[in-house]
């Protein structure tokens, strides 16, 4: 008895379908939407900078002062209550998120910028440039960075893109450190022995290959970054050193509420709060995205 | 083989999970282990070797990977089931594992004497002085000249070859009834890897252990192995005594494995090879899983997947040309000249 | 065979002393000197820290030489000044690398991987004809055109070994080195790896330098094979011959240390233990013992080798004849 099953295949076909291990290719987009934590996070931070962007809707003027209405708690009327002055505290916040998002973001930006090029050409030239880079660098990180920026903010005229000058240029050495570190690392792997084998030049290198591979923490120290210098603002602002009155920030709202922490505590806790939540979702996202930029599973 | 069965495993499934889904590394593996006796498990990356000497540990992470089904019975117990307690009481005692790498499997910041009476009196009640005479005791077995001195010093004060040395003196410590070397000689150089298979063998005769040999090299196979299991894709394929998988071996894959090594006078010939790559373990294909790279692969293995057919007693091989109703087929010319071989071997002809 | 051939590398005393002067100074290269004909394929094999893959690294000039000269098409590659003749250099020298995880950008997608040498060097022309080079070396290596717009963690390892061959074979290369190109892949695969680089080297007349530890891969693919031992070339012969006949105790050592995939020949493998003899002032270099086949060894111990040539010889004469 004949049976077909027995018979032999048509070897010709072998081997011919080649397995891949991930059949769909996912972007790194893709995978960061694909994120609950980083699509929470996203969704937060987008929100709270188009309601902040909306703030010349509200029908209060932030700074009008009005002694009669001076706090309020929260009502209908005035959903964050009103401040000492009798101002709208909801519309404050949202100016001042505006002051703080931006102090955070840009003087990311800054800090990132500077520290990936000092980072990344010291790691890869090592030797003698990489040592005045360095030294360079701890005579950054020993000067207290808070007095000097206190000192600074002092002589030069106060101002929001001054301050986002200063925040920045102070935070960059971190940035440096870490993506040294792990520019050096890579340096040492075969796809950089090869590029250095055919003669790949400097920048190239450094722009094509080793930034898309020191990336991820470069996202996790710019994330970081970004708390500190909300902090930092928050600080020179508690200070009275940072935004100048009568234009408010989260800071310097926070700044203002420390003389009624026990009558209208609701001064204290929505920028507080709001500092928190921006802070923890710059994390979460710097989490999210340094997992998604990571191409292996 | 005579022995007694020291540890039984039946159809072990162990699964990984990821994001992409559940990858399948073992697939039903049964096996035995004899008391005394050297089984080598050989296969390629991914083919679920290392995982069940792992699962037979418990080493494997609960979060990640889970033994969906079967039992691996040691002394009574399951240990597919055992609790973390009785499994503490198992490893570095009744089972002990050597791992690939010498340079990560001792700890840098403790001497070497410490890590070996470490293990030792975690199981057994010893003195401290005692302790210390029986970890001089156990580096001069392993043949590491100058005991005394060398039990005080750190892992980076050893070579490579001696680090994998200290490693076999801690598995040894306890006299485990069995030891797994997964890719003991893997990261060590050919004279070094001589010298440690030497010594693997010459403690194996002095305390009656029984080795399970996890490798990937057919020839440490050949050197070390009394027993062979061949295991592709999560299985295991063909099952033999080292003499029935070298010189009488059934399954193609098998025969791939041994023609692709360039062990012949074949210089301008070329290579045998399996063509394409190992499957994908997420969804395991239907029927044979080698049966898209198999040059001998009949329609029924892309259907169904083959039992194991019985050559002889101690020889098993999962291929539907086993079946009486597959047509026969000429394996390689190296299979050939090995069947050769064997026929004098059963014949008596070979002296060993 | 290769009397009648030109020489493509030659390699004169070359020296590579990392941490050169300090305590910590390793000879990692200690005069080393070796040709490679055109379209041969010559072995480096030892044992790791023998040096092997800093010799591939230097000729490269991904290290800096110590010492020697490096002549390429006869002239010397550590003297070339001029950019022009710089950039024709590394694109008739290129590199395969062991780690086919590591090798790859895994930023990278195939086919930027493979045409970063055509692009460095002005030969990827319009985007339309870069890409179809990159369909056209895919296919040479086995993989296809689909898998060009993919990431190397797509692929397994035997895969992207074979992007980092089409990488290579992108610029026009003379000569390639291959440091250790299959030793992280499982058997099967290096074979069929083995396989394509021999093919390749039959169809474009390539010249290969292959480094290796396996030393049955390394028999198979090469013409020619030079032991390393700390830093130095101990044994150099064809490689029938130096399978044949091991003269080097080193290479002698090496070989019978080997497990065969034979379980009747293990059992009766013997293997010699080699010891290093300190030089006692002899001036030591590598000197012909047989035609075309060198020993490291000092003046007096020609005749030795000699002699142990001759031995090995009858004995192989002999169980020939007993086999017929």
């Amino acid at each position: 008895m004949h049976d077909v099953r027995y018979e032999l295949l048509n070897p010709a076909t072998l081997g011919s379908k080649q397995v891949t291990y991930t059949e769909r290719r996912e972007t790194v987009l893709y995978r960061l939407f694909h994120d609950r934590r980083a699509v929470t996070a996203g969704s937060v931070l987008v929100l709270l900078t188009i309601i902040c962007l909306l703030a010349f809707l509200s029908p209060y003027d932030p700074n009008q002062l009005s002694i009669m209405d001076k706090l309020h708690a929260p009502s209908w009327a005035h959903w964050f209550g009103t401040d000492d002055h009798g101002r709208d505290y909801f519309t404050r916040i949202l100016y001042g998120g505006q002051v703080s998002l931006a102090v955070g973001l840009l003087s990311m930006l800054i800090a990132v910028s500077l520290g990936t090029i000092v980072g990344t050409v010291s790691g890869y030239l090592g030797g003698v440039i990489d040592g005045l880079f360095m030294r360079f660098l701890d005579v950054f990180m020993s000067l207290p960075s808070f007095f000097i920026l206190m000192i600074l903010n002092a002589y030069l005229k106060p101002s929001v893109q001054n301050m986002i000058i200063i925040i920045g240029l102070l935070s960059w050495m971190d940035v440096a450190r870490i993506v040294r570190s792990q520019t050096m690392s890579i340096k040492e792997q075969e796809f950089m022995l090869y590029a250095r084998s055919i003669g790949v030049r400097m920048w190239r290198t450094i722009f094509k290959h080793l930034i898309p591979g020191v990336m991820p923490s470069i996202v996790v120290a710019a994330s970081l970054n970004v708390a500190n210098a909300i902090l930092t603002e928050s600080a020179l602002s508690f200070l009275g050193l940072g935004v100048q009155p009568p234009a408010s920030s989260w800071g310097s709202m926070l700044n203002n509420a420390q003389g009624y922490l026990g009558t209208a505590s609701y001064l204290a806790i929505f920028p507080g709060v709001l500092i928190l939540i921006v802070i923890l979702s710059f994390n979460v996202i710097g989490d999210a995205l340094r997992d998604a930029l990571e191409p292996t599973e | 083989m005579t022995h007694s069965k020291i540890l039984e495993i039946e159809d072990l499934t162990v699964s990984f999970h990821t994001r992409v889904g559940d990858i399948q590394a073992v697939r039903g593996v049964d096996l035995e282990l004899y008391k005394g006796e050297t089984l080598a498990i050989v296969g390629e990356s991914g083919s679920g070797k290392s995982v069940t000497a792992k699962a037979i540990m418990r080493l494997l992470s609960k979060k990640q990977s889970s033994i969906k089904q079967g039992s691996i019975l040691f002394d009574g117990i399951d240990l597919s089931h055992a609790s973390e307690g009785q499994m503490m009481n198992i490893r570095g005692k009744d089972i002990a594992m050597i791992f690939q790498d010498p340079m990560t499997s001792l700890n840098p910041t403790l001497t070497i004497e410490r890590q070996i009476i470490e293990t030792l009196r975690m199981h057994q009640k010893l003195t401290k002085h005692e302790a210390q005479k029986k970890a001089v005791e156990l580096l001069e077995m392993v043949g590491i000249p100058q005991p005394e001195i060398r039990n005080k010093q750190y892992p980076h004060q050893f070579s490579g070859g001696m680090r994998q040395r200290v490693v076999i003196a801690i598995a040894i410590a306890c006299n485990p009834k069995i030891l797994i070397a997964d890719e003991p000689t893997t990261a060590l150089d050919v004279t070094i890897q001589a010298k440690i298979l030497e010594l693997l063998k010459d403690l194996q005769k002095k305390m009656d252990t029984s080795i399970i040999f996890i490798t990937h090299d057919l020839g440490v196979v050949a050197n070390m192995a009394n027993r062979v299991a061949v295991m592709y894709a999560g299985k295991i394929v063909e099952i033999g005594t080292v003499d029935e998988i070298f010189y009488n071996p059934k399954h193609p894959y098998t025969w791939g494995l041994i023609c692709s090594m360039p062990t012949l006078d074949l210089k301008d010939k070329e290579l045998y090879t399996i063509p394409g790559s190992p499957p994908d373990l997420i969804h395991p294909p239907k029927g044979d899983a080698f049966a898209p790279r198999n040059p001998y692969a009949l329609s029924i293995d892309t259907l169904e997947q083959p039992p194991m057919f019985r050559i002889s007693d101690t020889h098993y091989a999962a291929t539907w040309l086993l079946d009486p109703k597959a047509p026969k087929v000429s394996p390689p010319d190296e299979i050939l000249r090995r069947q050769q071989i064997f026929e004098r071997l059963e014949a008596g002809e070979v002296v060993q | 065979m290769s009397e009648d051939k030109r020489k493509l590398l030659e390699v004169l005393h070359l020296k590579k002393y990392f941490n050169q002067g300090s305590r910590q100074e390793v000879r990692a290269v200690d005069d080393v000197s070796f040709d490679i004909y055109e379209g041969e394929t010559f072995g480096l094999v030892g044992e790791s820290g023998c040096g092997k893959s800093t010799t591939g690294r230097t000729i490269i000039q991904l290290y800096e030489a110590t010492g020697g000269e490096v002549l390429f098409n006869g002239q010397n590659i550590f003297k070339i000044k001029k950019s022009a003749g710089r950039n024709k250099l590394r694109q008739e020298i290129q590199m395969i690398f062991q780690d086919p995880f590591a090798s790859l950008d895994p930023h990278l997608t195939v086919k930027d991987i493979i045409a970063e040498g055509m692009d460095v060097h002005h030969l990827s022309g319009t985007s339309k004809e870069r890409e179809n080079r990159v369909y056209e070396l895919l296919e040479e290596v086995g993989l296809n055109r689909e898998h060009a717009g993919r990431y190397p963690h797509e692929f397994s390892g035997g895969q992207r070994q074979r992007i980092g061959i089409a990488r290579a074979l992108a610029v026009d290369p003379k000569l390639i080195i291959a440091d250790e190109p299959i030793s992280a892949l499982d058997v099967s695969i290096q074979a069929q790896v083995v396989n394509l680089l021999k093919k390749i080297q039959r169809q474009q007349g390539l010249t290969y330098l292959f480094i290796a530890h396996d030393l049955s891969m390394v028999k198979y693919i090469s013409d020619r094979i030079g032991v390393m031992h700390q830093g130095m070339i101990v044994e150099l012969a064809d490689s029938e011959e130096l399978y044949r006949t091991p003269l080097h105790p080193y290479t002698e050592s090496l070989l019978s240390a080997i497990p065969q995939p034979d379980p009747i020949s293990e059992r009766k493998r013997q293997r010699l233990e080699y010891q290093s003899k300190k030089g006692n002032g002899q001036m030591k270099k590598l000197r012909e013992i047989a035609p075309r086949h060198f020993v490291y060894c000092a003046e007096h111990e020609v005749t030795e080798y000699q002699q142990k040539y001759k031995t090995i010889q009858n004995e192989k004469e002999e169980s020939r004849d007993e086999i017929n």
